[in-house]
């Protein structure tokens, strides 16, 4: 299996995670879609330090896994936090601040 | 075929079919439980790749952590409003042609470059290797990201408090 087997994977996952992103309605999907983009971003850093030898391309995978759940964990918060205070988790209806 | 690419080709189906329930899927449960489908198909090409701690972490923090956290959120808020979130998408073309743009330009850049040589001999155990690293060369961002992580906690608590 050649590199590009798996960056063309990357790739195609990532661009259906921004579909997701920029189409969906709800608030937790589009966290979906974001978690299925830094997925993809996952696989390419794990290929490339595969295929060099390097292990600094795993280490940072660790390091993104991490921020990816405090990140998941935060924006689940203010999820909910939102629906608190608005009653809805539908991303356009939260125009608190438009002008 | 070798076993590598045919586990590869299984798992590269496995990852796009499921991906794209996620961001389809009309009801907002199963597309979390088709996002923990391809997290763990992420933990399988991982594992291809020789990765088998980051495999373990993989489905650790993802399919376990981050998936159980997402039906927590589901299942307060949809108590809280008593009844079933919808979960539309909209302008579902133009959205198709820009990501298609997008996903074209990625695919045409990494095809036109020169195929790279087969996989790099690993010298030794890759998770030794990973510890070593995260202790010595990396120890501040590894540091920082504890710092992070406490923050991010903070953040939660702060937010999900009860009202006084």
């Amino acid at each position: 299996m050649g590199l590009e087997a798996y960056l063309t994977l990357a790739a195609i996952v990532f661009c259906i995670g921004m579909f997701g992103v920029i189409t969906r309605r709800n608030t937790i999907g589009i966290l979906l879609g974001i978690e299925l983009m830094l997925n993809a971003v996952n696989i390419n850093l794990v290929a490339f330090s595969r295929y060099h030898g390097d292990v600094t391309g795993m280490v940072f995978t660790v390091f993104t896994i991490c921020i990816t759940v405090t990140e998941a964990a935060l924006g689940l918060a203010i999820v909910i936090l939102l629906f608190r205070i608005r009653r809805t988790v539908m991303a356009d209806h939260l125009d608190l601040l438009k002008g | 075929m070798s076993l590598d690419a045919l586990a590869f080709w299984v798992l590269a189906v496995v990852l796009v079919v499921s991906a794209l329930a996620v961001v389809l899927s009309k009801n907002l449960f199963h597309a979390v439980l088709w996002l923990a489908l391809a997290l763990t198909g992420t933990a399988g090409i991982f594992l291809i790749l020789e990765a088998e701690f980051l495999a373990a972490v993989q489905l650790l923090l993802y399919a376990g952590g981050i998936v159980t956290i997402m039906v927590f959120a589901i299942v307060v808020t949809e108590r809280l409003v008593g009844e079933s979130i919808s979960q539309t998408n909209r302008r579902i073309v133009a959205g198709a042609l820009a990501v298609a743009a997008l996903a074209g330009i990625i695919v045409a850049t990494i095809w036109r470059q020169p195929a790279t040589a087969a996989a790099a001999a690993q010298t030794g155990d890759i998770t030794r290797n990973i510890g070593h690293a995260v202790m010595t060369r990396y120890v501040l961002p590894f540091e920082l990201l504890a710092l992070l992580m406490l923050a991010g906690l903070m953040g939660a608590i702060y937010f999900a408090r009860p009202d006084d």
